[in-house]
């Protein structure tokens, strides 16, 4: 039981830093608050969703699609709104209170296109390519079914997440330490007075960012269905609240340390609903205040972040 | 005549007069008793956003508790409706005490701070296992003090105490103090400003405010879950109506309350999606184009809105 708990508090850990880190991303580099960063999940679900019913493949093709589609918009949408954000006497707050709008914006247009109803995806077709590629290479038959890490068996969309997850992490990382781009980011995270007066073109920079975070929400958005069951348009304001759990438990603006967030919320999430299940709802926000009053800086403050 | 004179006489108590006459013409009391609820929320949240600058994004946490606050001493001590009302707005005091520790945050961090302060009360009151003092999730029904039009006129009198509580702030070198050090704390400290202890007493101020709203809401619905009582909805309009109109003025919140809430109810019930439609559109327009709300219409062109 404690073992099961573990690897599931890790697989969802990894899947909710995912959750978070372009929530995080955002914040870091603009100061913004996205509360919109839910309801981009909620699209995201619904690009699975699309993929699955008209093109009928597996939904995993819906994360590079996601993720490009919500690229674009992102860098439209930064340029539309944040300018004349930033210009104003006190954008983090203002911020708050515009994406909250975009967010009411977001989920009426998808309830009058998509109704209220709940909506699932059947969580065998997720990775069916893998199984596809499997049966071509190595023949034998097509396995669906429970994928078993250390004697216990896991549902295989939550392994699957995971795994993408990391992947998308580490791409992040990649995107941050090791391409221009990527250090003019980091530049204008740690001051963005400073990189503005070297020369960065902090607009564009931050544009980039800022599609880049809500790619990634459209990406974590797309095992949404898988993760929670189900997805209506109004669960974007749930979804942004959990995320911000987990950034600030990371510490907000440094995107790594939501890895670690996620997973320690994954892992108290898995741990106090085995164990003292009525009291779980209660832990990520006692955990959250605990948090921010002990650490403000999150666990990897701002002082240990290499930036 | 000096103008906190003025301010009471020309604002608080022609509001008062008007929501204390409509009952008898207008047939809707619900719907009254929800304006005269969030104007109050809406001056609870011009008093610590507007005077100090802390976003208190979890402000329905007050609100909730003072509604258990309510609920746990009718049910549990027979008490009368008045004496669990004041003890509501004594909840959201000690609920704003054990939350002071969050004004040591900033920014977006506190107002996400409040957020999460306000779910945790959520999830602790409809715990399960509280079954046995709070009902737990399965909601409170208080059919003993059921008495709507005593409510209403009690949700009235502690309007116009908020109302006043502004009209202070707005007149008084405290009000003044408290908006030198949301501008900025280092000088104002610097002038001789007691900075923790204007805070916090701004804070505590909204929090009883919030609190006996809450306690007065459960005595006028007297059946409600903590879904409806804990609900963002009611932080988010407060927030909204507040900014709308202006915060850190008299006038602003009452304005944001009157129209927004009114063309919400106008459209909002048919199609609530096109409402939220409209509704998101409005807020960040507003927030693009009239970030210091309506007032500044009037403001800018160097008219005086108190």
């Amino acid at each position: 039981m404690l073992t099961y708990a573990l690897v599931a508090g890790v697989l969802f850990g990894l899947y909710f830093s995912l959750v978070g880190v372009g929530l995080n991303l955002v914040f870091g580099v603009m100061r913004i608050v996205n509360l919109a960063h839910g309801d981009v999940m909620m699209l995201g679900a619904f690009v699975a969703l699309g993929v699955v019913t008209l093109a009928g493949i597996d939904p995993l093709f819906a994360v590079p699609l996601a993720f490009v589609v919500f690229l674009l918009v992102g860098t439209l949408l930064y340029w539309v709104l944040v300018p004349r954000l930033q210009g104003s006497a006190n954008p983090e707050m203002l911020s708050i209170i515009l994406f909250f709008g975009l967010s009411q914006v977001v989920e009426a247009i998808t309830t009058i296109f998509a109704g209220t109803s709940e909506r699932s995806i059947q969580s065998r077709l997720l990775g069916t390519v893998f199984s596809t590629i499997k049966v071509r290479l190595f023949g034998g038959k097509p396995e669906a079914g429970p994928i078993r890490i250390l004697g216990q068996g896991f549902p295989a969309p939550w392994v699957i997440a995971a795994g993408t997850s990391l992947v998308a992490i580490g791409l992040v990382y990649v995107y941050l330490y090791r391409t221009r781009l990527g250090t003019l980011t980091r530049a204008v995270m740690s001051r963005r007075d400073e990189a503005l007066a070297s020369g960065i073109d902090v607009d564009r920079v931050s544009a980039a960012a800022f599609g880049i975070g809500l790619g990634l929400a459209a990406v974590a958005g797309v095992f949404a269905p898988f993760m929670f069951g189900s997805i209506t348009p109004a669960f974007g304001a749930d979804a942004t609240v959990t995320s911000f759990a987990i950034v600030v438990l990371g510490s907000l603006g440094n995107p790594l340390g939501t890895a670690l967030g996620g997973v320690v919320y994954g892992v108290c999430y898995m741990l106090v609903q085995t164990y003292l299940s009525s009291w779980a709802d209660l832990l990520p926000y006692v955990l959250l205040i605990l948090i921010l009053l002990l650490r403000p800086s999150g666990l990897l403050g701002r002082q240990v972040r290499v930036a | 005549m000096p103008n906190a004179v003025k301010h009471v006489l020309f604002i608080l108590v022609p509001l008062i007069a008007v929501f204390a006459v409509l009952p008898g013409v207008y047939q809707n009391h619900l719907l009254l008793f929800n304006f005269v609820t969030f104007l109050i929320l809406a001056q609870g949240v011009n008093i610590i956003y507007g005077f100090t600058g802390y976003l208190p994004f979890g402000y329905v946490g007050f609100f909730g508790a003072g509604a258990y606050g309510f609920a746990v001493l009718v049910m549990h001590y027979q008490s009368p409706a008045l004496v669990a009302v004041l003890a509501a707005g004594l909840v959201g005091v000690l609920l704003g005490l054990l939350l002071t520790p969050l004004l040591r945050l900033s920014g977006a961090y506190f107002a996400i701070a409040n957020l999460a302060a306000s779910l945790a009360v959520l999830h602790l009151v409809a715990n399960p296992a509280l079954e046995g003092i709070t009902k737990g999730p399965y909601g409170v029904s208080l059919t003993g003090t059921f008495n709507p039009s005593h409510a209403y006129y009690a949700a009235l009198a502690v309007l116009a105490l908020t109302v006043g509580g502004v009209v202070f702030l707005k007149n008084s070198s405290f009000g003044l103090a408290l908006q030198a050090v949301r501008e900025d704390a280092v000088s104002a400290s610097m002038a001789g400003v007691n900075v923790v202890k204007m805070r916090i007493a701004a804070w505590l101020a909204s929090a009883l405010v919030a609190g006996l709203a809450g306690g007065i809401y459960a005595w006028y619905v007297s059946v409600f879950y903590p879904d409806n009582v804990f609900s963002g909805d009611f932080s988010i309009f407060a927030i909204v109506f507040a900014l709308f109109g202006g915060v850190a003025t008299i006038s602003g919140p009452i304005i944001g309350v009157l129209i927004l809430y009114g063309v919400y109810n106008l459209i909002g019930f048919t199609t609530p999606q096109y409402f939220q439609l409209i509704y998101g559109l409005l807020i960040m327009g507003l927030v693009l184009f009239l970030p210091a709300g309506l007032v500044s219409l009037a403001t800018r062109r160097g008219w005086h809105v108190p």
